[in-house]
């Protein structure tokens, strides 16, 4: 069920992403393109690379699971779905309308390929445990991946939930951290400062690795080395731009919630295609 | 007296039907007071401690239904519904996810923890979110029925449990379906409709208002959401009066729930007894009965003004 993917594919797969988030967001005129941007390139080493999962096969008992911690940043999930193929990516275009599946936040059930619903802040990861104590007592081997955000470490759940990962030894689960450092009220360090979060997850009993979270290949080698390891769960701590690949977006706390106007919308969408060939 | 506590029948269903049925169980720091510890020393591969943190085991046993498991996270009424409302309402009840939700020491009649612990919130706050079924046994008998229904239902249920020992209603597990209420004494003057620790004492107000000659039905609407509608409605004609009885603020619980029923027929009138809006206090389980009349003279004191009311 693997995609084998070389680097540059994989660029090109988050590039499309970019894309179809900015599309996305237009035609909603709502949404949330900063962090949606920054982790396009973790989704794309997740659906195109890592993650035994298949569209024809989508409610396989065996496929490794994701939630969306942050599900905000539903049109990336949505777009790396469609890229996918777990449904058609003319759908983008009509995130959050009244007659499509694809809510403004994922929803289980709802939208093909969505393992659990997500939005309200702090508890993706408990429901990501979840899973993974479920696999443990299956004697199933299927992995469990879950992205949260920086400013999401705020909620007090995500540490109730680091501690119940590590308690339960769920080493068949990759927690993600986009940490691309802001918020809707402006800098994390500034609303209410969550650094150190390397050293926090590994008193908690992580294995943590520190990545730049747009290096595809750093990316990729954290989650490998992630697989092999045993006893306990592994964060990823991704260094991120939040608005990445939009010139006029990138480290703009207030391109977290806005929809671009056509003209912005143009000036998006020549950007990316511009870095497209990468 | 000297029966089992809804909790214990609960602990003790879990521990026999986990023989019969495939499912897990999580608690946070409460096995021994919520009875899940019975199940724990039967399936300890099947039982998780979550430790102190309700919102994360809501939402773990979310992640664990999301795979296919059926799973019950139990906890004090408080915790549960108050506490963990948001994991419950979004990581559960939104994705329609098999998880019961075992909630016990609910309401003022715990006793003498006080109102930080006496939850009369609880039937008001589950019942309102889409999804959810919302059930409240009475006794021994009645919780396993509620929980063998839960498990073979899909989705989330919340069944809500007491702390202290409950006089016994049925003498053998009653037939329960989810959206179907129990008559247990027909009549026709007055109807008393109850759930929990709350049903017996209906009856015991039933028997000396026959008495007096005034004919009265009593229901046990255990199952307060989806509630039956069709009897409350048919005792609606049949009785022209109706009171509710629970241990729960009169607001947004079964007597809500009733009223909401009878305001669309307009065929009867409806007093509710239980918490009139206060908070509860610390006290034995009888002192509280009288203190707040959550016991049959306080629904003997509702049929009084119904009679005061008609002699206007």
């Amino acid at each position: 069920m693997h995609i084998k993917m070389d680097e540059k594919e994989l660029y090109s797969i988050s590039n499309q992403i970019r894309q179809l988030v900015v599309e996305a967001v237009y035609y909603a005129k709502s949404g949330h393109p900063g962090g949606s941007l920054s982790i396009c390139d973790i989704l794309a080493v997740l659906f195109f690379k890592q993650m035994k999962v298949e569209p024809s096969d989508a409610e396989n008992v065996n496929r490794d699971r994701f939630v969306l911690s942050k599900g905000h940043a539903a049109p990336a999930y949505y777009a790396a779905l469609a890229l996918r193929g777990f449904f058609d990516k003319e759908e983008l275009k009509n995130l959050r309308k009244i007659d499509s599946f694809l809510q403004g936040h994922p929803s289980r059930g709802k939208v093909p390929g969505v393992d659990m619903s997500t939005g309200s802040l702090g508890q993706g990861l408990s429901a990501a445990n979840g899973m993974a104590l479920a696999a443990k007592a299956d004697g199933k081997d299927y992995r469990v991946y879950c992205i949260c955000g920086d400013g999401e470490l705020q909620e007090g759940q995500i540490w109730e939930a680091a501690m119940s990962a590590a308690h339960y030894r769920l080493d068949n689960l990759t927690l993600f951290i986009d940490c691309n450092g802001l918020q809707i009220d402006g800098k994390v360090r500034d609303v209410m400062n969550v650094a150190p979060v390397s050293d926090k997850f590994k008193a908690f009993g992580w294995k943590v690795f520190e990545v730049d979270g747009h290096d595809i290949a750093a990316v990729d080698g954290a989650v490998e080395a992630a697989k092999a390891l045993k006893g306990s769960p592994v964060a990823i701590v991704c260094n991120t731009v939040k608005g990445k690949g939009v010139s006029f977006m990138e480290n703009q706390a207030g391109w977290h919630g806005a929809a671009p106007d056509e003209q912005q919308f143009k000036t998006a969408m020549e950007d990316l295609k511009r870095q497209g060939g990468l | 007296m000297g029966n089992l506590s809804t909790r214990e029948a609960y602990g003790k269903s879990l521990a026999e039907f986990g023989k019969k049925y495939d499912f897990f169980v999580l608690d946070a720091d409460l096995a021994k007071a919520t009875q899940t510890l019975v199940f724990q020393k039967e399936f300890p591969n099947r039982f998780f401690n979550m430790g102190i943190s309700e919102g994360d085991m809501m939402t773990t046993a979310a992640g664990m239904a999301a795979c296919g498991k059926t799973v019950f996270a139990s906890t004090f009424a408080m915790f549960a519904a108050g506490r963990a409302y948001e994991q419950i309402r979004n990581s559960i009840a939104y994705p329609n996810l098999h998880v019961i939700i075992g909630a016990t020491h609910s309401g003022v009649l715990i006793g003498e923890d006080g109102a930080s612990h006496q939850c009369i919130e609880d039937i008001s706050l589950m019942r309102t979110i889409p999804n959810m079924t919302v059930i409240v046994p009475c006794d021994e008998n009645s919780v396993y029925a509620a929980v063998e229904a839960a498990i073979c239902h899909d989705g989330p249920v919340y069944i809500r449990m007491g702390r202290l020992a409950s006089e016994t209603v049925y003498k053998e597990k009653p037939e329960f379906a989810i959206g179907k209420g129990n008559v247990l004494k027909d009549g026709t003057d007055l109807t008393i409709a109850a759930v929990g620790d709350l049903v017996p004492e209906a009856l015991k107000a039933a028997a000396v208002l026959e008495e007096k000659g005034v004919s009265t039905a009593v229901l046990d609407l255990a199952c307060v959401k989806p509630i039956d509608a069709e009897l409350i409605k048919e005792y609606a004609r049949k009785t022209k009066k109706i009171i509710t009885a629970e241990d729960h603020n009169v607001i947004g619980g079964l007597g809500s729930a009733v009223s909401e029923i009878i305001a669309q027929e307009g065929t009867a009138r409806v007093r509710r007894v239980g918490m009139n809006d206060c908070f509860g206090r610390s006290g034995t389980r009888e002192a509280l009965q009288s203190y707040f009349k959550l016991n049959a003279a306080g629904i003997l004191e509702a049929y009084e003004k119904f009679e005061i009311e008609k002699n206007k």
